[in-house]
């Protein structure tokens, strides 16, 4: 009983003030925008001290020849577009990097997301064994940045200069790589028995060699649809069913538009993963650039280039995919 | 009721009883063409789902069965996985010559620091983005996606200028010019690399490798969170940061720890930041610095490209294996915190 007066009296206990309450209410708000300033703050002050100067100073670099004085900093010397005709027109190894990578980046990028979806469906079904299929499926995305393909790098490097001296001293036992699943040689073989052209035969050469890229790139993407998946209300599945439609059926008329919003984060997400990663050529020749003495400004235009591409690309591709997603009304 | 003939004709819901014999009930049971269905299904998933498996763990597995091999199985042409006279000679070389312990030590202090600053830092600019309406947030968000798409090879030199000669807007010089450390002759410039103050700072301002998406990704699950969760600390009493670190941080574990294994382990393996701002390599031996041949192992001789092969991939499971055990424990809430991130929003 005692406590029952107690909750009575607590409810009455606030006064009955109207207008001043609606002032301080706008005030609540005006704070709470404040607070938000609060939470941004580490970030803002980062990119405003940081990050602009050093974008500011990287397009500088861009024009400009650089010379370090010792003891006091450096100076640079504004030479126009001079950097970036180097990298375009005398560059041996710029454009034509460019240019395959950006022909194998076309094969892989459909390919990965592809590949996560459907790994991501098959990871959704119950059975047994689940847990640990996903834990395997997620060790790539922890594991193999940077250190591990560095040092394969340097393996297939020693790998190739044994092959050659194998060549030229006639020995071509030794040629097999240990990295290689299928021979490319079968797989040309096999299709060129079907006969369906060379390039399709190349397109699914490229995929099988590539295969083991394309799986340790699809960790992240995996996941983020392995999330849209179980946000499908199952509901919506059991009436597909109740009304007798097939899994394949279920899967173009369900599945795939409610998943649509993330096919395109993760088509987003590949491009600029595959694109920034260290193990691009495109990367490694910018940054081969960048080591060599005297061409560091060289490299910076460089990368620009490659930067103006890279968002054309992806604002045309998502331009392109933004039309044909489908988004719920949830409210 | 020519359905309802059908549907009576249909094995599948047939009703059994004591009467059924029990190879009657084997027979409805598993000789159905549903039943086979499902097993064929079954069976190519599993089949499909071991490949894949097998792509992804083949290459550590060979890794694993190189480390083990002594210098004569690389000349031993019946020798593939399984090494004929096992050693452990490759690991204590590595761990000796090259100082894996204090290489682990520098790295696992470095990568706590990164991981620790980017997780509280990108929780926190997150919460601010998803759950308050300033002017300017969205100009904030589109900042935060454009830090992710910029290459960072674009940044590197002048990262490195700027952290080689540091000096904010010129603040630096001009403290240091009146408190007499500078003379125009010698001006003080304060050289960041190899300290752990480059790392810290881009750690702190969520700028680091990657804090784009971890940004975004907190972003997405705050806005999943309810409104009336904080409504109700409010009228408790509780102010917005009190709220924040009582209320929200609590029940964001899960996705917490996602960010940081992400943050840590990305660190934890990073060449990028490590070769740029620690250039000399003796003051700051970090695990990236290990992959070389250890010097009392000698090479020279028929396979000596399979064998130093072998040692660096042995260099690279010793970087990865602390990692690893990490994972094992943490890979139950690190699945799930991205599953249930709402990254769907």
């Amino acid at each position: 009983m005692d406590n029952a007066q107690e909750v009575v009296k607590t409810v009455k206990a606030p006064k009955p003030e109207t207008a001043p309450k609606q002032r301080k209410g706008k005030s609540l708000e005006r704070q709470k925008a404040k607070m938000g300033w609060l939470f941004v703050a580490p970030f803002l002050i980062g990119f405003v001290l940081i990050y602009l100067p050093l974008i500011f100073e990287s397009i500088k670099f861009s024009f400009s020849e650089m010379h370090t004085q010792p003891g006091s900093g450096y100076i640079t010397e504004f030479v126009g577009f001079e950097n970036y005709s180097k990298a375009l027109f005398e560059d041996p190894d710029f454009v034509r990097t460019l240019v395959t990578t950006l022909k194998d980046l076309a094969i892989n990028i459909p390919a990965t997301v592809i590949f996560s979806l459907f790994m991501a469906i098959m990871l959704n079904q119950k059975m047994r064994g689940r847990a640990v299929f996903r834990a395997i499926f997620f060790i790539p995305v922890i594991v193999s940045t940077g250190i591990i393909a560095g040092i394969d790098a340097q393996n297939l490097l020693a790998e190739a200069q044994q092959t050659a001296t194998d060549m030229s001293s006639g020995n071509i036992a030794g040629a097999s790589s240990g990295t290689e699943f299928i021979s490319a040689i079968d797989i040309a073989r096999l299709f060129s028995g079907i006969q369906i052209g060379t390039g399709a035969i190349e397109w699914i050469q490229n995929l099988v060699n590539n295969i083991y890229d394309i799986v340790n790139r699809s960790g992240v993407q995996m996941l983020i649809f392995l999330a849209g998946l179980q946000s499908i209300s199952p509901a919506i599945y059991e009436s597909c069913y109740m009304e007798g439609a097939s899994a394949w059926e279920t899967f173009w008329k369900i599945t795939f538009p409610m998943i649509s919003p993330m096919i395109l984060v993760n088509t987003i997400y590949t491009i600029i993963d595959s694109f920034t990663s260290e193990s691009n050529a495109v990367m490694q020749t910018i940054q081969s650039v960048y080591d060599s003495s005297g061409r560091m400004t060289e490299s910076v235009a460089m990368s620009w280039i490659y930067f103006l591409i890279v968002i054309l690309i992806l604002a045309v591709i998502a331009g392109i995919l933004s039309a044909f997603v489908f988004y719920q009304r949830r409210d | 009721m020519d359905n309802v003939n059908k549907i009576k004709s249909d094995p599948r819901l047939r009703k059994f009883d004591e009467k059924t014999t029990f190879w009657e009930l084997l027979r409805y049971k598993y000789f159905t063409f549903y039943f086979f269905k499902r097993a064929c299904w079954a069976i190519f998933r599993l089949v499909l789902l071991i490949g894949i498996s097998y792509v992804v763990l083949f290459p550590y597995i060979s890794k694993i069965a190189g480390s083990f091999m002594s210098r004569e199985d690389f000349v031993d042409v019946m020798v593939k996985l399984i090494p004929k006279y096992p050693t452990l000679d490759t690991y204590k070389a590595i761990i000796n010559d090259n100082e894996y312990f204090k290489a682990l030590f520098n790295t696992t202090t470095l990568s706590l620091l990164c991981g620790v600053a980017q997780m509280l830092t990108c929780a926190v600019v997150g919460y601010g983005l998803s759950k308050f309406k300033f002017k300017g947030r969205n100009i904030l968000f589109f900042a935060v996606i454009f830090t992710m798409v910029i290459p960072h090879e674009t940044l590197q030199m002048s990262m490195f200028m700027k952290f080689r000669y540091f000096d904010i807007w010129g603040i630096y010089g001009f403290i240091a010019k009146t408190f007499g450390l500078s003379t125009e002759a010698t001006p003080a410039i304060a050289n960041l690399l190899n300290t752990y103050w480059p790392l810290g700072i881009l750690s702190f301002t969520g700028l680091a490798f990657k804090n784009g998406l971890y940004i975004f990704i907190m972003r997405q699950y705050f806005k999943g969170v309810p409104d009336e969760l904080e409504e109700a600390a409010y009228v408790d009493g509780a102010g917005v940061i009190k709220t924040f670190i009582r209320i929200i941080l609590p029940m964001s574990v899960p996705m917490l720890v996602t960010i940081f294994m992400f943050a840590f382990s990305w660190q934890w393996t990073d060449e990028f930041y490590t070769g740029l701002f620690f250039t000399d390599k003796t003051k700051n031996w970090l695990l990236p610095n290990i992959v070389s041949i250890p010097s009392s192992l000698d090479t020279e001789y028929a396979a000596k490209e399979t064998y130093e092969a072998a040692i660096r991939n042995t260099c690279g499971l010793l970087i990865l294996a602390p990692l690893v055990i990490i994972y094992l424990f943490a890979q139950r809430t690190l699945i799930e915190g991205v599953e249930r991130s709402g990254i769907t929003g």
